[in-house]
């Protein structure tokens, strides 16, 4: 697996204003992130462009990624973990074609990393910024449809209806039925869908020295966590939120510790269990033969 | 076999040569000219301009060329390249009434000043497939007599009233006040609900056609019932006017051709307003007749709460309507489903064999205690 060093401007596409949105539109997402950062977990509306990617497929991602790069940022794209999925690929060329900027697969290299349903495995550090593609950004969406409803829910801190909905789901289920988009409360005052990542995933967002921003495109809606923010994950005291654990390791890496897909590897059903972070695995299967 | 799975840059690549191959066809056959297609699919044309949000026929004509006939995907197009484009200020509302029509017709009154006038229409045609045009060189089958029967109707510029302003000055209908407040621009600021109704018309006029035709039916059906009378539709060009700050006056600055549809709905009053009918409005660009006529269906019924009426329908909800008559977000929000989703499946994989361990451990000890 080898990062790719896009350089300077010679792979741009001198059509389009760079990273594609003209600068007044960036101007006002700027300015709906600086209110998203300074009201944590409170979603700002704003006003949403059409994408030459469909919605659905991280336009939200992709206009505050465009607003916050710059020419020596360094961008990595993720979806499902994975630097090498398609979409995160057509992303990534996305932006070395209207941006030129250098690309990484290297978590710790980027400067900006856009994702889809996950956060790397290796920890965040200051100075780095999350961007996260939001489908539904209205954590009571499924509890309450009507906008108007859920926004004066929000305003009075009115959340007794999604404790009832996982109160449900324990009388229902024994467990709280949710395993991804598991709603947490930012500094104790909102109540926000971390968009869709695995719950193994939400304790990587609490007091993370990296700002957490999250754009909803289709929605159009953003919103933020500033670096080391309390995000708690909802739960009760005699049903506490719980991590996933598997019973296998990665097949290619061995790590015990990071999220697990599951492939189906032969006609039989053969399972097979291996790291969704590529970036993670790669590294950890180098150190290990290195170490050999 | 990891490699499969996950997707790779090679396969985009292909993927998009593959969709090239398909989208040219045979090419023993020459290929379709932006040109012909804006000429010869001109409803088509209509269709992706007004839905894209972009009066500009030869770039829905490139779109409709290049999404390979997909009206959905060229008006996705078009609407991606509209976003990029500054916006330098705004027209003087249109002037319907100095339309140069091609088509006014209204189904209220048998006769009227400016007269009713069929045009080019699909209307009281047999959909008799016309075999004569497989032939790819005989002339198209009604060419040849469109001259004299419209010609002596056709219209002439002079002012044509409205139906629905000739009803207002009796006071029959209700006006449609201009405020001359700021319009709200939907592409600039997202909808905020309750909306007003300058932000509603900007929805629909963006709104799937089909999506608002389906709303519109069934209001005529039962579902929001308000009893319209096509009042009016007339197609044509107006003038387009923008007044520049530097400059103090109005100024033409070309000519664009719309569709404007006005429905005379069912009457309103109360104890100190005498009965009055209301209306519904639609304007769509190009000649898009269907789409007009559903739009001002669903702009009445979505006026609902403004008359009082109790709305229990789906064509009167305006956060159900507006929020999904996009049919560029929701093509594309259905079209993610297509993205891999491993990692949340992943998550529900786990919790499903927990519940059913659970669930079989529960009928396990019912057995023992039997």
């Amino acid at each position: 697996m080898s990062t790719h060093e896009h350089t300077g401007d010679a792979a741009r596409d001198g059509g389009y204003n760079f990273a594609y949105l003209d600068e007044q539109t960036k101007r006002s997402l700027r300015r709906g992130l600086l209110k998203a950062v300074a009201i944590p977990g409170y979603q700002v509306p704003f006003g949403g462009r059409e994408m030459p990617l469909p919605y659905g497929w991280g336009t939200g991602g992709m206009q505050v990624t465009a607003a916050v790069l710059g020419q020596d940022d360094v961008l990595k794209v993720i979806d499902q973990g994975a630097d090498d999925t398609t979409n995160a690929v057509s992303i990534r060329r996305f932006f070395v074609r209207t941006a030129g900027v250098q690309t990484t697969e290297r978590t710790e290299e980027a400067t900006v990393i856009q994702t889809r349903h996950r956060i790397p495995e290796i920890p965040l550090k200051s100075g780095q910024i999350m961007v996260f593609q939001v489908p539904i950004p209205e954590p009571l969406r499924f509890i309450e449809p009507s906008d108007s409803e859920t926004r004066t829910m929000h305003a009075l801190n009115d959340y007794g209806v999604m404790h009832v909905k996982l109160y449900e789901d324990i009388a229902t289920y024994g467990h709280i039925a949710t395993t991804y988009a598991y709603p947490v409360m930012v500094d104790g005052r909102y109540v926000m869908d971390p968009s869709p990542i695995p719950k193994f995933d939400n304790p990587k967002l609490a007091m993370s020295p990296a700002l957490m921003l999250f754009g909803a495109g289709r929605e159009k809606r953003l919103y933020a966590l500033p670096p080391h923010t309390p995000v708690v994950s909802l739960d009760f005291e005699d049903h506490p939120f719980e991590l996933p654990t598997w019973e296998h390791c990665c097949a290619f890496c061995g790590s015990t510790t990071s999220y697990l897909d599951e492939l189906i590897v032969d006609d039989q059903g053969t399972r097979q269990f291996v790291c969704s972070d590529t970036d993670y695995c790669s590294r950890n299967s180098a150190l290990q033969e290195a170490a050999q | 076999m990891y490699v499969a799975v996950k997707g790779g840059e090679k396969a985009i690549d292909n993927a998009h040569a593959l969709l090239a191959e398909t989208r040219r066809g045979d090419v023993s056959v020459p290929a379709l000219s932006v040109r012909q297609i804006q000429q010869q699919l001109p409803f088509a044309v209509s269709r992706v301009m007004t839905e894209g949000s972009l009066f500009d026929p030869e770039l829905a004509a490139l779109a409709i060329k290049q999404a390979g006939g997909d009206l959905p995907e060229a008006i996705f197009l078009l609407r991606a390249y509209r976003t990029t484009l500054e916006r330098f200020a705004a027209t003087v509302p249109l002037d319907t009434t100095r339309m140069l029509r091609d088509r006014r017709i209204s189904a209220a009154f048998k006769d009227l000043p400016g007269g009713q006038l069929l045009g080019p229409t699909f209307d009281y045609t047999h959909r008799l497939l016309d075999f004569s045009l497989l032939d790819e060189d005989a002339p198209a089958h009604g060419a040849q007599h469109a001259t004299a029967a419209g010609e002596g109707d056709a219209a002439d510029a002079a002012a044509c009233p409205r139906v629905v302003d000739m009803l207002a000055q009796e006071g029959l209908l209700g006006l449609d006040d201009d405020h001359g407040e700021d319009v709200p621009d939907i592409t600039r600021e997202p909808l905020d609900f309750p909306t007003r109704r300058e932000q509603r018309l900007q929805a629909l006029a963006r709104g799937d056609e089909g999506f608002l035709l389906a709303l519109g039916y069934s209001t005529q059906r039962g579902y929001g019932r308000n009893h319209p009378f096509a009042g009016e539709i007339r197609i044509g060009s107006v003038e387009v006017w923008i007044e520049p700050e530097e400059l103090g006056f109005a100024v033409p600055v070309g000519d664009i051709e719309v569709t404007e549809c006005e429905m005379i709905n069912q009457f309103v009053g109360s104890r100190d307003q005498p009965p009055q009918f209301t209306r519904g409005y639609g304007l769509a660009f190009g000649y898009a007749e269907r789409k007009a006529m559903a739009m001002a269906l669903v702009d009445r019924a979505l006026r609902a709460s403004e008359f009082n009426e109790s709305i229990d329908s789906p064509a009167q909800q305006e956060e159900f309507v507006l929020m999904h008559s996009d049919s560029v977000e929701a093509a594309g929000f259905v079209s993610h489903l297509k993205l891999p989703h491993y990692v949340d499946f992943q998550s529900e994989l786990d919790l499903i064999r927990r519940l059913r361990k659970d669930f079989a451990q529960s009928v396990q000890a019912e057995k023992e205690k039997a």
